[in-house]
């Protein structure tokens, strides 16, 4: 119990420290934040260690918010899902806040930065820890401040200030739904803890439970940029990078795709929900992917590659895969961390520079960097024996037996991914070089600090599919661990048409490698030829389908007019114009009555008269 | 006699200042602070003391007064009104000391005004008798008319003339609907009596007197809320008062409005209650989207904040109506969430103008460079208005939605929504004002939080967390008052059926 704690508490110490102290900390700050995660890494391999048999377990803190038959506490639940998410987290959370030691070196908010960081880990342990649906909204919601605060790190730059609104308020419309979900949850079932919500669910009627999976689910498409809510995440690389490797790529943001995960019983419940999920997931991925293809930022690429694989991942988890969906988040995890922080090292060595088309035969000058990115780049596409391979098939192979056109469409994706990854590695380490002489002569690699994790990273691309991601008869040795939780399925992997499909989709990689090679190294690239659109699907693809200008113009504007015109001309013209009106016919009134009083004897006996006549008219009459 | 000491405290602390001549500014400054931090202490027991099993008064006192019209001296809290108490004693040092240097002139005539408008305040909290509590409502206003008319703004007069008489229809319809009921009871009884206790025993029968009486009340405590359309006074209000009379006009005084209906409209015209619920939530959901849109559009930082009272108040007052216990409860919690969240970004907007002499989000930008620990503050308070999750205004704001959700769901989806709007107004202004680079070379030299600011503002903060992480401290105090209110309200109405 008290191991378990440890988990979130030491990240949450290191924020506290370097929140109250950072002035004192400074340049230290590393040296308080890195052992925090080092610690919470040791204690998540504990926990894991105590659930490797099968078991699970609770542990509960204190009752957190009562009113009534209204009780949530903070609770956490601990299974396979939580100690794999736990080791994800905390391991490449370590790598990368080691990493930073390097990255943010000169930066003037080292310790703030450390401090974000470890906020964040907190938090997002506390996330997966979570045994109740209120505390997961909680740090659902903070991990999305985390993010905020980091996106917008570099505040002086309007644009990361921008983005990290951007971010926040986009998450906000998914929390929307997310917390009507939970609302609904507990109005229909009494309880937001999962192993009795996980019990209930029998009790729901499917339009009950459809009703609430996708309430649900919209909070998943804001947090793991799925559409329609996917726009945050491209503008979020305004942050720094080893952030965008942690909070954009590996972890945050497949905190959707865990919910789901997490919440199987319900989504099973509703069968429609998970279909909505499987489809919305598959729908990301193509669209994505094709962004992807034609960006030239570099952490635009990786942008958009992150947007299309959380994708591949909502659809395995739509389609019932639940361990296919986490087992790709995994290795994403692993890939897309060390392709993030291959970009890093490389604006690191280019002094800033993130535009592909002024990069180009940096490998000789950054052979670890190089040779890291590759494997990272391998493993994304999908190279045979790379943990992408396998996570990737596995999700195509489910697709293939369930939804057919799905699998179609994820297989198209699969063939883009490939594209746009080489195309990325050749635009950057290899071909002529693009840059400036002056700017050539500065690329450097990075120091240890920063490499060590990227090679970490590469070894667990390369280990991590081999060890735990073969499948046989009883499904993958990962499928088998997550049994407990997930219930395994088998006898998709085997035969004659699993061995085709893999056939298949190696030569869907090999083409999108080709062809990757053909436009970008079997000639000399030219940079004012990359990126400028030159026929109107280019400049679709360039604009990101114009979905940002569509919203802007569909609801940030009309919602900003409307607030002008209720401000002004309804609540100080309509509404205080009435207030103000009735106040001043008082006053015209009492200007108007006050003529009677003339002072005049002889008024007011007349007036005298007259009232007397009417009584008596009045008395006579009746 | 505890809860007299602290209501009269202020009053008599008022009283003795009289008697400090008026150059020693200083002295006068710092022993009106004294009084009210001694309020405080004194008042701190009322909340270890009180006991959160019960429902009933408690601390009650009860000496007649003018024993032939049935008037008497009856005071006593319950788990309603002892947040409230507790959140005035607060409020009311640091809007004190948030005018340390904001206040130069005639200090010791706003010294007295303020510790009298805390009697008053309290008095309003704890009264547990009709006539007095009218007394007690009133009682405010004079010195509220004072703060902003000879210490506010521009266009002070105006305001404080709009907020006086805004506040006095309803009042006037109250004190008709007061006279009402005890006539009708006396009638009905024979007794003559102003005792609330003993009125709200009483089943008044449903029909038009009720309604009408009903509405008397409603009138007063809506503008007092404000309650959509009845919002307009407020702004001007704000944007006149000075620092301190905008924490104690939101913290405070906006509240008297939520309290007098869960004291006196639900208890004493439940049927009315019940009937009118539908309206007053219509009336609330608009007020939480309206109040956030016309937020968004405000250049003026208090005007802001001013406009997203009127959107937080909304929940309150959609919690309250809900009827149920998560929906009272987040309501009863929200009002403190409130007096400290917006207290405080009151209170910090106080602090840049202070120091720039301008509430133009305009005029600011990049003043994390210049100012990094007010901004982290700043930042805090922010998400804490903004429902953020672990701070204090989630707690209320969820339990408010759960409790609007049992009664419908399109309820409950157009309040949520507010916490959209309420993310773009707060992070909006925020980045305008923090982030980016500087963009006003006068903005260069600020200096960043004194001492004295962070002694007003590292209290509220604590409270801000506490309420976030473990608000069973507060809501517990409240649950079994706010259980009998409603059992009280369901068996008053269901009586005569």
């Amino acid at each position: 119990m008290s191991t378990l704690w440890l988990i979130p508490a030491l990240p949450l110490a290191g924020a506290l420290l370097n929140v109250l102290f950072g002035n004192l900390i400074g340049r230290w700050a590393h040296w308080i934040a890195v052992p925090a995660l080092a610690g919470s890494f040791l204690a998540s391999c504990a926990v894991f260690a105590r659930v490797w048999d099968g078991g699970s377990f609770t542990s509960t803190l204190f009752a957190w918010i009562v009113a009534g038959d209204f009780e949530t506490s903070v609770v956490a639940h601990v299974d396979q899902l939580t100690a794999v998410m736990l080791l994800v987290v905390t391991g490449v959370g370590a790598l990368i806040h080691l990493y930073s030691a390097g990255y943010m070196h000169d930066d003037p908010g080292y310790a703030r930065y450390f401090a974000y960081l470890n906020l964040f880990v907190f938090s997002m342990t506390m996330l997966v820890l979570a045994g109740d649906f209120l505390l997961l909204y909680v740090f659902w919601e903070a991990v999305g401040l985390c993010s905020y605060l980091l996106i917008g790190f570099w505040y002086t730059r309007p644009a990361a200030a921008q983005a990290g609104k951007k971010a926040f308020v986009v998450n906000r419309v998914g929390d929307f739904g997310f917390g009507l979900g939970v609302m609904w949850l507990w109005s229909a079932l009494g309880t937001l803890e999962y192993r009795a919500v996980f019990k209930g669910v029998e009790t729901l009627s499917p339009a009950t439970a459809t009703g609430i999976a996708l309430l649900l689910f919209m909070g998943a498409c804001g947090k793991s940029a799925q559409l329609p809510l996917h726009t945050w995440l491209p503008d979020a690389m305004e942050g720094p990078t080893p952030v965008s490797a942690l909070i954009h790529a590996a972890t945050m943001v497949t905190a959707g795709v865990y919910m789901v995960a997490r919440s199987h019983a319900l989504f099973e419940r509703s069968g429609t929900a998970l279909e909505v999920v499987a489809w919305v997931g598959a729908a990301t991925a193509i669209f994505a992917a094709t962004i992807g293809l034609v960006q030239t930022d570099i952490k635009r690429v990786l942008a958009y590659s992150t947007v299309s694989q959380l994708g591949y991942m909502f659809a395995a988890v739509g389609l019932g895969a639940y361990a296919a969906g986490i087992f790709h988040l995994v290795t994403h995890a692993f890939f897309k961390a060390l392709l993030f922080l291959g970009a890093g090292s490389v604006i690191h060595g280019m002094g800033g520079e993130q535009d592909l088309r002024k990069m180009g035969g940096l490998a000789p000058r950054m052979v670890t960097t190089t040779i890291t990115m590759t494997i990272g780049a391998a493993g994304l596409a999908g190279v045979p024996f790379l943990a992408g391979f396998f996570s990737k098939d596995e999700i195509l192979a489910v697709a293939f037996h369930g939804q057919r056109v799905m699998w179609a469409i994820l297989l198209l994706g699969a063939f883009l991914t490939a594209f746009y990854t080489f195309r990325l590695l050749f635009l950057a380490f290899f071909g002529a070089p693009r840059m400036s002489k002056d700017a050539a002569h500065h690329v450097h690699e990075a120091p240890a600090v920063m490499t060590l994790p990227l090679t970490v990273l590469a070894a667990l691309t390369v280990v991590a599919g081999l060890a735990v991601g073969i499948p046989s008869e009883h499904g993958t040795p990962f499928a088998r661990f997550l049994g407990p939780v997930f219930p395994v399925r088998g006898g998709e992997h085997s035969g004659f048409v699993a061995y085709m499909l893999v056939i298949l989709s190696v030569v869907v990689v090999a083409a999108g490698i080709t062809l990757a090679w053909f436009v970008y190294m079997s000639t000399p690239v030219r940079a004012e030829a990359v990126g400028r659109p030159r026929t109107p699907l280019h400049a679709l693809l360039l604009n990101a389908y114009y979905v940002d200008r569509l919203y802007d113009a569909a609801v940030v504007r009309p919602l900003l007019a409307l607030s002008g015109v209720l401000a002004r001309a309804f609540d100080l013209g309509v509404i205080d114009g009435l207030v103000n009106g009735l106040g001043r016919a008082v006053v015209a009134g009492a200007v108007a009555l006050r003529r009677l009083q003339t002072g005049y004897v002889v008024n007011y006996a007349l007036t005298m008269l007259a009232g007397a006549v009417v009584v008596l008219a009045f008395l006579l009459s009746r | 006699m505890l809860l007299s000491a602290v209501t009269f405290l202020p009053a008599l602390g008022a009283l003795a200042l009289l008697f400090v001549p008026r150059r020693f500014t200083g002295l006068l400054r710092a022993s009106a602070l004294a009084i009210a931090i001694l309020t405080l202490a004194l008042a701190l027991p009322l909340y270890f003391q009180f006991d959160g099993d019960r429902a009933d008064f408690q601390f009650e006192e009860s000496r007649p007064w003018m024993p032939t019209l049935g008037v008497s001296y009856h005071i006593g809290i319950d788990g309603i009104s002892l947040l409230l108490v507790l959140l005035t004693a607060f409020l009311t040092p640091l809007a004190l000391a948030s005018a340390w240097r904001a206040i130069e002139d005639r200090v010791k005539e706003f010294v007295v005004t303020m510790l009298i408008l805390e009697t008053g305040m309290l008095g309003v909290f704890v009264s547990l008798d009709l006539f007095l509590f009218y007394v007690f409502w009133e009682a405010t206003l004079i010195p509220m008319y004072f703060v902003i008319g000879v210490w506010g703004g521009r266009d002070r007069i105006y305001a404080a003339v709009k907020f006086v008489l805004y506040t006095m229809v309803g009042s006037v319809l109250m004190l008709v609907a007061i006279l009402a009921l005890y006539y009708r009871h006396g009638a009905a009884t024979g007794l003559y009596t102003f005792d609330l206790p003993a009125l709200a025993r009483w089943v008044l029968a449903p029909g038009p007197a009720q309604t009408l009486m009903f509405l008397a009340f409603a009138l007063a405590f809506a503008i007092k809320v404000p309650l959509f359309p009845f919002h307009t006074w407020l702004p001007d209000a704000h944007v006149e008062a000075p620092t301190a009379g905008s924490v104690i006009l939101a913290g405070v005084l906006l509240k008297m409005g939520t309290y007098g209906f869960l004291r006196f409209c639900l208890p004493l015209f439940p049927d009315a209650s019940l009937a009118f619920g539908p309206a007053v939530f219509a009336l609330s959901v608009i007020g939480i989207v309206y109040g956030a849109w016309v937020s968004t559009v405000q250049p003026d930082m208090k005007k802001l904040v001013a406009y997203s009272s009127v959107s937080h108040l909304g929940f309150v007052m959609l919690g309250i109506f809900t009827l149920n216990q998560q929906g009272l409860v987040g309501g009863l919690i929200q009002m403190v969430n409130h007096g400290l969240s917006t207290g405080a970004l009151f209170l910090m907007v106080g602090m840049i103008y202070e120091r720039r002499h301008t509430r133009l989000i305009a005029d600011f930008g990049g003043l994390w460079k210049v100012l990094p620990a007010f901004s982290a503050i700043f930042l805090v308070v922010a998400l804490s208005s903004l429902g953020l999750p672990g701070l204090n205004g989630f707690v209320g704001e969820f339990l408010i939605l759960v409790g609007a959700f049992q009664r419908s769901l399109w309820l409950a989806a157009i309040a949520t929504s507010g916490i959209i709007f309420a993310a773009v107004y707060l992070l909006w202004m925020y980045q305008r004002v923090i982030f980016g680079g500087i963009t006003h070379e006068e903005n260069r030299g600020l200096r960043d939080l004194t001492a004295r600011e962070w002694a007003v503002l590292v209290p509220v903060v604590v409270f801000i967390v506490w309420i976030g992480v473990y608000p069973a401290a507060f809501t517990g105090k409240t649950e079994a008052t706010v259980e009998a209110l409603i059992a009280q309200v369901q068996a008053k109405a269901s009586a005569v059926r």
